[in-house]
């Protein structure tokens, strides 16, 4: 059945290329299969002590490399409620708004930008890519959020770092590249800019948005800094703090402590069990963006 | 409303919507006939207002024709003036005694801070702990430079040489995951693995040694935040490495191979030339950056190994200023790194330029 191999068989060689010799492809798939096993061996012990009993971890002495005992107890304690639910929840709101904040501001930006030699286009772009060549600074950007008024509010977690001119470039050369004569064929219909951007511009550019909109999403869940400044109560913080406080500083979350001191629940399947819930929503979007990344996307974003 | 002619062979812009008579849409550029032909309904308002003005058309004019693209921009606009270049001008701390008590409002209290001159910057120099976060910043970057930076050019040509697709596939997918990993997820896993409870630790332990744990242990610190780099964004790194490999003809290592150049000859002499610009490139952005060596990364550890060995200026900025209260003093620390930083960019374009590569920008 070569179907069944499609994909997984080598393609004929060219007649010029000589066959290779064993030692190289051996070579070749110890250091591939080391790469890989570097990457998924820490995940895959963090995901099993995450489901392991209390039992199954104190028999391993710790961490479980070898699946036995299976059970969802320190999840199923997790999200019944109290400190970690309530930061998965922020995480997931602060992202949400976040993502779809900053892709209206973005995407409306590349399409301004995409109709080259329209007016004040040159000045607004040049205003727009000096910012990549300096940074404002910590204690400057830290004082306007305060004198803003945005201290102990979610905005300070969305608003100074809502735009991601890279990102405006790279769906400006994508935009860019979407035929003239299509617009302006919709533009003799009729149609307004918004309406153009709506329903002819974006429905052509569902991949790189798609691209796009993952990256800021990644972004938006992976912060922790900008909480860790802006924010002083702790009910606020986002599941990144929260894995700082139970499984880099080792203390228990809130309410689950005496669950824990009672032997009930192993911390580390605890700690192990928030990392799962911080991994798995970017192990998702990961193929996902690999899957619809255009070659060169991102290499051929910046001209002029 | 004028009545518009539609030119031969003229090709529209944007919207073809240039009054009539207005032979170019930018002031005195583009060649004849780039606008101007077929203005569209709804558009004729601002065509007949300017029919009769020769050569250029009215700035105003253009803005009417364009307001809508103008608007769309404003948000973005909006958000990196005040985010980006009003902090900039916030920097005027770092010249003051800025205390933030003397009102409410941080704009106010601005004003009112006394001035100092440079002040601030005199202490900055005498500081050893400054210069030691200059140091390890630098060790940072050249470490970085050496083990880092070499990695994902290797791997990319080991991914290139995979033929199976879907082998090549499911390695880049492995290799790409840690890139979306936040900071925090990438040292608690380097903690499972390396820290006191970790597996190695613990594997230890069960064979009678103990007190292993790398993640606390300054000595090696470098090195441990040089390999957390290398985990999480190595695999990433490839991608510009690959699209250029896939750009070199199968051509040129057809001909490389009739001429008599083995597998190590053609990679010596088609590829490795084939990356040279996109090596060039990232060389010239890394030391442009060389000041930034992961501030996330390092303040997440900053308190398991001491400053002494995890103080690099930008966690040095942290410390000062939001930890110490003293705005105006880290302001200015933070000032000199951007100072300093700015100028590596636009030196290392220059040696780029001088290389004959492009750089980051055109000459």
């Amino acid at each position: 059945m070569p179907s069944l191999r499609r994909g997984w068989a080598a393609p004929p060689r060219p007649v010029w290329e000589e066959e290779p010799r064993r030692a190289g492809l051996a070579a070749k798939g110890i250091v591939l299969a080391g790469a890989c096993l570097a990457i998924l061996f820490p995940l895959w012990i963090v995901i099993v002590t995450s489901l392991s009993s209390r039992q199954a971890i104190t028999e391993a002495g710790g961490l479980v490399v070898i699946p036995k005992d299976i059970t969802f107890v320190a999840y199923q304690e997790l999200l019944g409620g109290g400190q970690v639910q309530r930061a998965a929840l922020v995480s997931v709101g602060v992202t949400v708004v976040g993502t779809l904040f900053s892709m209206a501001v973005s995407v409306l930006c590349a399409y301004g930008l995409s109709r080259s030699g329209s007016t004040g286009h040159r000045w607004i772009l040049m205003t727009l890519l000096a910012t990549m060549f300096f940074g404002a600074g910590l204690i400057p950007t830290y004082l306007l959020v305060q004198a803003l008024g945005l201290t102990d509010t979610y905005l300070a977690l969305i608003l100074p770092s809502a735009v991601s001119v890279f990102n405006i470039l790279v769906l400006r050369a994508f935009f860019m590249n979407i035929s003239q004569e299509l617009i302006d064929s919709a533009r003799i219909d009729g149609a307004g800019d918004f309406r153009i951007l709506w329903q002819i511009v974006m429905p052509l550019s569902r991949a790189v948005i798609a691209v796009i909109a993952l990256f800021y999403a990644v972004g938006y869940w992976s912060a922790w800094f900008n909480a860790s400044i802006y924010l002083t109560d702790q009910d606020m913080m986002p599941l990144q703090n929260v894995m700082i406080q139970i499984v880099q500083k080792q203390e228990p979350p809130t309410g689950l402590a005496q669950m824990i001191r009672t032997n009930q629940l192993s911390p580390l399947s605890v700690q192990m069990a928030v990392m799962v819930m911080a991994l798995v929503p970017v192990a998702i979007a990961s193929p996902f963006v690999q899957k619809h990344f255009k070659k060169g996307m991102l290499t051929g974003a910046v001209k002029g | 409303m004028s009545q518009h002619s539609t030119v031969p062979g003229a090709q529209p812009t944007r919207d073809g919507a240039a009054p009539a008579g207005a032979p170019s849409r930018g002031p005195g550029s583009g060649p004849a006939g780039t606008a101007g032909a077929g203005a569209p309904p709804g558009r004729r308002r601002a065509a007949g207002k300017a029919a009769g003005k020769e050569g250029r058309v009215s700035l105003r004019t253009r803005f009417r024709r364009d307001r809508t693209l103008v608007l769309m921009t404003l948000p973005a606009l909006l958000l990196v003036l005040v985010f980006t270049y009003v902090p900039v001008l916030g920097n005027v701390v770092a010249f003051q005694d800025y205390d933030p008590y003397l009102s409410e409002n941080g704009f106010v209290a601005m004003l009112e801070s006394p001035w100092i001159g440079l002040e601030n910057f005199e202490r900055i120099f005498s500081d050893s702990a400054f210069w030691r976060a200059v140091e390890n910043t630098l060790v940072l970057f050249l470490l970085q430079l050496v083990l880092f930076f070499p990695v994902p050019i290797v791997l990319a040509l080991l991914i290139n040489s995979i033929v199976r697709p879907r082998v090549r596939a499911v390695a880049q997918a492995i290799m790409y995951l840690p890139h979306f990993f936040s900071w925090v997820l990438v040292i608690t896993v380097f903690q499972q693995i390396f820290g006191g409870a970790g597996i190695i630790a613990q594997t230890l332990r069960e064979h009678g040694v103990e007190g292993f744990d790398l993640m606390t242990d300054p000595g090696i610190f470098k090195f441990l935040v040089t390999s957390e780099g290398i985990w999480k964004d190595a695999g990433w790194g490839i991608i510009v490495f690959l699209a250029a490999l896939s750009a070199v003809s199968q051509d040129l290592y057809e001909a490389a191979a009739m001429d008599g150049a083995g597998r190590w000859r053609r990679m010596w002499h088609v590829t490795l030339p084939a990356l040279r610009p996109v090596i060039a490139l990232l060389l010239v952005l890394r030391v442009g950056d060389a000041l930034t060596v992961g501030f996330e990364q390092l303040l997440l550890q900053r308190d398991a190994v001491g400053p002494d060995a995890a103080e690099v200026l930008d966690t040095y900025v942290w410390w000062n200023g939001i930890r110490n209260q003293d705005f105006g003093y880290a302001a200015a620390a933070g000032l000199v790194k951007g100072v300093v930083g700015l100028g590596l960019v636009l030196a290392a374009n220059k040696v780029a330029h001088l290389m004959g590569e492009q750089g980051v920008y055109k000459k």
